[in-house]
């Protein structure tokens, strides 16, 4: 599958990708040590390609990464965060299945 | 039809049903919601797979598990299942959430189980805000703090022990006067002077304003009732079963569990069950793999028969 299509976010490409970003961006925190992480990562890459030019779906590693998590107050991964024009729309905390992270995209499109 | 058997659920059963039944030259589809792995993913280091003599990570046996089964042409898909429907027999037609449907002759269910929650106040609102169900994901934001771990068993005592990484102190609540983990691992954590055992204890109240800051809990023996201050709250209170989506189209136990025969068959013909989500006594990686083998052998004899 092409994961090229999923954008790794660093904290210094976090304002230029995500915040100053006219659109929907989905940010999923995420690090190799969490298990759940691995699990819905195949998922994400799946979503990224189908959503190619509707929506830029992005991951963040939380142990390279320390600032934006920070900021976002995340003490649990993964989380994933759905961002609307820069501004925070929905929140997801917890590996769940591709619809649920599907409905809350669309939503944020629509 | 589009397969001869449709796994649901890509844990340690789901993918030894589908090395199995690939191996079997039947037609087969695993899916699940998300990606492979299922509970084991939620503990980092596996020491009680057989082979294994340093053990293995949890990510390194999920990989491997599906490439074996991929190797023999297992087919992947996610997606999440709204209901089944019994259309004839050796016919059923597997609803999708998101409105598809996929037609199979059998169906092997290995949906596993989740954590159970505490049910008290404050538990909900601060799940991902210092409330946590994994230790593996979860235990990294907690260095040098102090937390809890709730429950009495080889989750609780194996989680509370690879805590001790990061965390400053460890209250280990139980609201028995005993452990029910495994020796050895009890004995770790007796021997650890990060862990406190609070026996005889129950949490009444998980206390924060945005983030937690405090239990309330209470002594079952003396009454007495106090607060700890810490950050995080790791619960591990056993596990309920993921069967909801099956109503009564087959037999399960009070708890949810679903009930077989020994080989793996459910009270509706065609339809089986293995791992986590099955009742029985116990629930580890090798036994639902083992079940897995067995309910897919079954339904490589069912579809045989006339």
């Amino acid at each position: 599958m092409a994961s090229d299509n999923v954008i790794q976010l660093t904290d210094s490409s976090f304002d230029t990708e995500v915040t100053n970003f006219k659109g929907v961006v989905l940010v999923d925190f995420w690090a190799a040590w969490c298990g759940p992480c691995r699990a819905i990562a195949p998922v994400i890459e799946e979503i990224a390609t189908e959503y190619s030019g509707k929506a830029k779906i992005s991951k963040m590693n939380v142990d390279e990464n320390q600032m934006t998590p920070g900021k976002f107050n995340i003490r649990a991964i993964p989380t994933m965060i759905l961002f609307k024009d820069g501004k925070v729309v929905d929140q997801i905390t917890g590996a769940v299945g591709k619809n649920l992270i599907i409905s809350a995209i669309d939503k944020a499109i629509a | 039809m589009d397969y001869q058997l449709v796994i649901i659920g890509s844990g340690p059963a789901g993918m030894t049903a589908g090395l199995y039944a690939s191996r079997a030259m039947m037609k087969t589809l695993i899916l699940d919601k998300m990606g492979s792995g299922g509970q084991m993913l939620k503990t980092h280091w596996i020491d009680n797979y057989p082979g294994f003599v340093d053990g293995v990570s949890s990510a390194e046996l999920t990989e491997k598990m599906l490439n074996q089964a991929k190797r023999f042409g297992l087919e992947e898909k996610y997606g999440e299942v709204s209901f089944i429907e019994a259309v004839s027999r050796k016919h059923f037609r597997i609803n999708l959430v998101d409105g598809n449907s996929i037609d199979t002759n059998a169906i092997i269910i290995t949906t596993g189980a989740g954590p159970k929650t505490l049910n008290v106040p404050g538990e909900k609102e601060f799940t991902g805000r210092g409330v946590s169900y994994c230790a593996t994901c979860d235990g990294f934001f907690y260095r040098g703090q102090d937390i809890a771990v709730v429950g009495g068993g080889d989750s609780a005592v194996q989680e509370a022990l690879f805590l001790t990484k990061f965390a400053k102190k460890i209250y280990l609540i139980h609201r028995r006067d005993r452990l029910r983990a495994t020796g050895v691992v009890q004995e770790m954590a007796f021997k650890e002077p990060k862990i406190e055992l609070v026996w005889n204890t129950t949490i009444e109240k998980i206390n924060g304003e945005n983030e937690v800051t405090g239990i309330t809990v209470k002594n079952k023996i003396s009454g007495e009732i106090k607060e700890i201050a810490l950050t995080g709250v790791f619960i591990y209170v056993g596990i309920e079963p993921y069967t909801d989506f099956m109503g009564d189209l087959i037999k399960k136990d009070s708890l949810g569990f679903i009930i077989t025969d020994e080989w793996m068959k459910t009270s509706c013909e065609g339809i089986y069950a293995a791992g986590d989500c099955r009742a029985k006594p116990l629930r580890q990686i090798i036994t639902a793999c083992g079940e897995g083998a067995t309910a897919a052998y079954a339904v490589e004899h069912y579809l045989l028969e006339l």
